[in-house]
């Protein structure tokens, strides 16, 4: 098809305007609506630290305490199970924790404060599930014969060690996240804050 | 008729066109003699489309979006699901309607899809109507996904962190995506009621858009048979291809028969085993979302276990790029790329029943891999069966990005003048 009229240069400039403006508009209501999508107010303010009492925690036993909607285990480990971590250390893809997934008090082999309680959050950090505790050594857990006890994702099989380290080759790209955490006593653990912040 | 409601139906057609509707869809929609049993589906899918939505109207009518616990300590929409099966009059019914009716989508759709492949409906010039129908399958598994919330049982909510922990795999948005799909971070009530505003309202709007361009498309040029020759080639004086009939009545009647068959099956489940067995309401989710415990065993609804298959398939990180990123790329992936069926296809048949051994055995090493993939996909992984997810995975997209090669070699039969009727 061919333009054999002339065009009229001044309405086509009124019409690209026009069109421009419009475009603009759009864009700009757009922006309240796409931001009613994020956070509230009072999600944010959800995020208070939360006191674990770990006094009456067995060695060998977990307990789980509520952090921003999610779960933060805290264990007490055994003398045996802080050594499988040195067994555990050419299996796993990042020993030495340099991923960023601690604070910097916790970045050390058995990614802790204390060696005794790791305080980690239990969600896995490949697509958020919470791992089960595998804490049984050996097969008799359901896991192979050489298992040192750690945890087992549910969804999609990552493995981690009792550090919270991930295996290599899993799913899951990183270690456990170890939240800021600080001890009021000996006994009680404040979660979500380390004074530091 | 009448001159009386004559004199009404011309009173209309002058100002809005509905006997020109009702020929250019119904009674003089041409359509090919020859549909056999694959050709119930379409009508099917439509059919479950409108069950869902009637029986989604009224249980919206009872059902409540809030997460938070109520006085017994259970969460106020799992209670609301709950009272709907116990006390609302007929509301057992209402729901094992609209949870059995979304199985019965999946299965009316993937037998719809794999008769467009088997007899390549897809190829030119039906190409649109392919993507359009790619579309409402991308659509339709965001409506079941997001319907799945809904019920915040262990299994909607495990399953809603896993998929939208997903996004969060993206390089650099990835993260303030998940949260703007979430609107907090985990998932909370602020996630189901979005989850329960793009259920009931903005996807059903696109799905009920996307099926109608579907339809307007494919009869804009015609359907395509089980011997994929274009009926058009051939008309009568009066310009009606000699080998079709009109969609009405003789198709709308032969559906008919399709919707009773169909309706069988169907209230069979709905009355006799409306939780399929545990994979069309999963056990897990007859306990209330806890965010602190995930169930020992997770898994999706059956519909979704191929694609979840290939996404856990992909264990190894690639340029600097993490495993779980790849294992995202594949799955979408694994559905986009059915898009592209009509530019990989290069036969110079388009029906299987002129199709050659190369590509009928391609079809059935897709078709194993697809079960053996939604077989995993139900499972708790172990090292072996993700092997054998990693073989069935590239075998898939094998099916399909091979398919320009192996199409050309295939030996095709000839392709008959007109289509084969007794």
């Amino acid at each position: 098809m061919s333009v054999d009229h002339k065009m009229d240069s001044s309405r086509r400039t009124l019409l690209l305007a026009t069109s421009a403006a419009g475009g603009v508009a759009a864009v700009a209501t757009a922006v309240p609506f796409v931001a009613s999508l994020t956070p509230s107010e009072r999600a944010k303010a959800a995020g208070a630290p939360v006191e674990a009492d770990v006094s009456k925690l067995k060695p060998g036993e977990m307990m789980t305490v509520e952090w921003r909607g999610k779960p933060v285990w805290i264990l007490r480990r055994t003398p045996e199970m802080l050594a499988s971590l040195d067994k555990t250390d050419e299996k796993v893809s990042d020993p030495n924790s340099e991923e960023p997934q601690q604070p910097d008090y916790a970045k050390n082999k058995h990614r802790s404060i204390k060696p005794e309680y790791l305080v980690t959050v239990g969600i896995c950090t490949h697509l958020g599930c919470s791992p089960s505790e595998k804490f049984k050594v050996g097969a008799e857990g359901g896991m192979t014969a050489d298992w040192p006890g750690g945890f087992l994702c549910p969804c999609h099989g990552s493995l981690f060690d009792l550090a919270g380290r991930v295996y290599s080759s899993m799913p899951a790209p990183t270690n456990l996240e170890i939240p800021p955490h600080q001890y009021l006593a000996d006994t009680t653990i404040l979660v979500g804050d380390d004074g530091k912040a | 008729m009448t001159t009386k409601s004559q004199a009404v139906l011309n009173w209309i057609d002058e100002r809005f066109p509905l006997t020109s509707t009702w020929k250019a869809h119904l009674s003089e929609y041409y359509a090919p003699k020859n549909f056999n049993f694959w050709y119930f589906f379409g009508s099917l899918a439509l059919m479950v489309l409108v069950i869902q939505i009637v029986t989604g109207i009224f249980l919206v009518m009872h059902y409540k979006p809030d997460a938070s616990l109520n006085a017994s300590g259970i969460p106020v929409a799992f209670a609301s699901v709950e009272y709907i099966m116990r006390e609302v009059p007929g509301g057992w019914l209402i729901r094992y309607l609209h949870s059995t009716g979304a199985s019965a989508f999946f299965i009316v759709v993937y037998l719809h899809m794999f008769r467009g492949l088997i007899y390549g409906s897809y190829r030119k010039p039906r190409e649109l109507i392919w993507i359009f129908g790619t579309l409402i399958f991308l659509a339709l598994m965001a409506e079941a996904f997001m319907g799945y919330l809904l019920p915040w049982g262990q299994m909607s909510y495990w399953g809603a962190q896993v998929i939208v922990n997903l996004f969060s795999a993206i390089p650099i948005i990835g993260p303030d995506l998940s949260l703007v799909i979430r609107g907090d971070f985990v998932i909370g009530d602020a996630t189901l009621n979005r989850f329960f505003s793009f259920h009931v309202i903005a996807v059903p709007l696109v799905l009920i858009g996307l099926v109608l361009a579907h339809i307007v498309a494919l009869h804009e040029v015609g359907s395509n048979n089980p011997d994929g020759v274009e009926i058009k080639k051939k008309k009568d004086a009066t310009g009606k291809p000699l080998d079709g009939i009109p969609f009405h009545p003789y198709y709308t009647v032969k559906d008919i028969v399709g919707v009773v068959v169909f309706l069988f099956f169907f209230s069979a489940v709905v009355f006799f085993m409306p939780e399929g067995g545990g994979y069309f309401l999963e056990y897990n989710n007859f306990i209330p979302a806890d965010p602190l415990k995930t169930p020992p065993h997770i898994a999706p609804v059956w519909y979704f276990t191929p694609f979840y298959s290939i996404l856990r398939a992909v264990t190894y990180p690639l340029f600097g790029l993490d495993a779980k990123f790849w294992g995202v790329v594949a799955m979408g992936a694994s559905v986009v790329i059915i898009a592209f069926l009509p530019w990989l296809d290069r036969s110079p048949v388009k029906s299987i029943r002129y199709k050659g051994p190369i590509f009928k055995t391609a079809l059935a090493i897709f078709l194993v891999c697809f079960f053996i993939l939604g077989y995993l996909g139900v499972l708790a992984p172990t090292p072996g069966r993700t092997l054998v997810s990693q073989i069935c995975s590239v075998l898939y997209f094998a099916f399909f990005l091979l398919m320009p090669w192996y199409s050309k070699l295939d030996p095709c039969k000839p392709e008959p003048e007109r289509v084969n009727f007794k």
